[in-house]
């Protein structure tokens, strides 16, 4: 099944399939008075798209922040599992981690309005997307020796199949903030896969998008899951691409979990599409 | 025709170590966001570790060298955590502030440790000189420019080429996004003020050469804010023709026009450019519409 030619696994995580990834387990985040998530608990699992969809201010982006090390919930833990070769599973909580070490786990993202350096070329935000990889010094990288040199050559290596896996070969010298806008959604995407992400978390890939480049994104999505094997992790609006190509559902209303199940028990459950449509008034 | 070639070579190694001060203005710019009105006074700072190191203490001079660079080091990081850190989310004005209270301790404790007289001149740059078409080119200007050259060009390709380098730059585009690709954006900001503290403090190491070490060199310093606003605050490449074209002026000015006159002209520029071209030659251009 599995055809490509590529010589680097993307896949950051060592778990067997079928096992949990993430535990997410009573997450309470307040600001101020309002509460954004009210003790949201759900499993991610190894090698599943796992959507996360809700109405407009259901709390998923926070969510998804939360678990970035971006928003510091006040109450829950976001156990990851990762696993060494050839030893027993870790785990870490990463609502008690910086930012940058929750990264360096594999945790990789996008972000619903575009994050990308607008000043630095496509490679260059590939390139980025490697650095916790990178054990070089900063003396050697001063003085751009040996090593340092080396390593950036490898790099370089992962870096261009990711271009190839995602079609943007054309773009790959062009400064991101010249991009059209499905370029740039696309090149978000290329700079978490080159952290070798045990978890991929997208906020939105497909947001803004027509329906042509929304079926090219869920074809990449479906690439890197199915083809590399990457747990994905996503949030998205568009019912029709959710059901299309998730494994499991988790649906957010005001900040609360309101369903966590398969694609057809979530979209058939009543309180589901009373968060979506709204209830009937009785006479 | 002599006297010209005289000042390009003056104006041309005061630019010089002009540009490696406004290097590191730009450095703590572009990676930090911080106006650093204290820029001019790391000079100061420089000359007068090197003078102590190498003429109170007795050091070689390359040893000199190394002590004023592992002091720059220690004084960036530790402003940075201790004096901008807290100022993190403050209101720019604010920050300003605070920085133009940080030069005004570095130039009180410099007078505080050494007086306020002039010092012995530390020499370490080869001696004598040149003689070209009745000009007078002493050998240490020559070494000055280049040693100038070197550093100038290594921090720009360390800036371009480098993984710390790029990750300084993702961090001036984006610090949500570079957090989450494991970037440590603390780090990065250390690591800026660092760096722009060695690039002022070698300059102040040539000047203390060239021209002696005094108060002075701190009002030197200050023409740092008419090469970075010519140059445009957030490029580097805009630094080193910024420095050299108003090392330049202020030579020919002084040449031509009359002495005192290279303390003016700078600043005559700078309002001359905040008038025509507020980003300056080579700056991003910011158009806000309101």
């Amino acid at each position: 099944m599995i055809s490509r030619a590529y010589q680097h696994p993307l896949n950051g995580s060592r778990m067997p399939p079928g096992e949990t990834l993430l535990d997410v387990s009573g997450i309470t985040l307040r600001f101020g008075g309002i509460t954004a998530l009210d003790d949201v608990s759900f499993r991610v699992t190894q090698g599943h798209v796992h959507a996360v969809i809700g109405p407009n201010g259901a709390g998923k982006s926070s969510l998804l922040n939360c678990l970035s090390g971006l928003y510091r919930p006040q109450q829950g833990s976001a156990t990851l599992h990762t696993r060494a070769e050839g030893s027993s599973t870790t785990t870490s909580d990463l609502v008690r981690m910086k930012p940058h070490r929750i990264a360096a786990l594999g945790v990789a993202r996008s972000f619903q309005n575009i994050e990308l350096f607008r000043h630095l070329t496509v490679l260059d935000n590939l390139m980025l997307g490697r650095h916790v990889h990178m054990r070089h010094r900063l003396l050697a990288s001063l003085a751009w020796y040996g090593p340092a040199r080396r390593q950036e050559i490898e790099h370089r290596e992962l870096v261009e199949e990711v271009i190839d896996l995602l079609q943007i070969q054309a773009v790959r010298h062009t400064p991101v903030g010249a991009l059209a806008y499905g370029f740039q959604k696309r090149v978000e995407l290329g700079r978490a896969l080159c952290l070798q992400p045990a978890l991929l978390l997208l906020d939105e890939p497909m947001a803004g998008m027509n329906a042509e480049e929304k079926e090219d994104m869920a074809r990449y999505i479906l690439d890197v899951h199915e083809l590399a094997g990457v747990t994905v992790m996503l949030i998205e609006h568009d019912m029709n691409v959710v059901m299309d190509i998730s494994n499991r559902v988790s649906v957010l209303d005001f900040g609360a979990l309101i369903a966590d199940g398969s694609p057809a028990e979530v979209s058939s459950d009543p309180e589901v599409v009373k968060a979506y449509l709204g209830e009937e008034l009785s006479e | 025709m002599t006297e010209f070639f005289q000042l390009t070579l003056f104006g041309l190694s005061n630019g010089a170590i002009l540009a490696l001060a406004a290097l590191g203005f730009v450095l703590i710019y572009k990676a930090t966001g911080v106006i650093n009105f204290a820029q001019g006074h790391f000079l100061l700072i420089g000359a007068y570790v090197f003078y102590a190191a190498m003429l109170v203490f007795g050091f070689h001079w390359s040893l000199a060298i190394l002590a004023g660079i592992a002091v720059a080091i220690a004084l960036g990081v530790l402003v940075e955590r201790f004096v901008l850190r807290p100022m993190i989310g403050e209101d720019a004005i604010a920050v300003i502030m605070v920085t133009i209270g940080l030069s005004s301790m570095l130039g009180g404790g410099v007078q505080f440790f050494f007086g306020t007289s002039p010092k012995e001149t530390p020499k370490f740059l080869p001696a004598g000189s040149l003689d070209l078409a009745g000009a007078t080119i002493p050998y240490s200007r020559l070494a000055a420019i280049v040693i100038a050259a070197v550093v100038l060009t290594a921090f720009t390709l360390f800036f371009t080429r480098s993984r710390h380098g790029i990750a300084m730059r993702a961090v001036a585009d984006d610090q949500q996004a570079s957090l989450t690709i494991g970037i440590s954006v603390r780090k990065v900001f250390a690591l800026a003020w660092a760096l722009a503290a060695v690039t002022a403090v070698i300059g102040g190491i040539l000047l203390a050469d060239l021209t002696g070490v005094s108060a002075n060199l701190a009002g030197f310093g200050l023409v740092v804010f008419p090469v970075v606003i010519l140059g445009g605050l957030d490029s580097v490449p805009g630094t080193i023709v910024g420095g050299v074209i108003i090392g330049l002026l202020a030579q020919y000015s002084a040449g031509y026009i009359g002495s005192g006159f290279e303390q003016i002209v700078p600043f005559i520029v700078l309002i001359a450019i905040l008038m025509v071209r507020p980003y300056g030659l080579f700056g991003q251009t910011r158009i806000e519409r309101v």
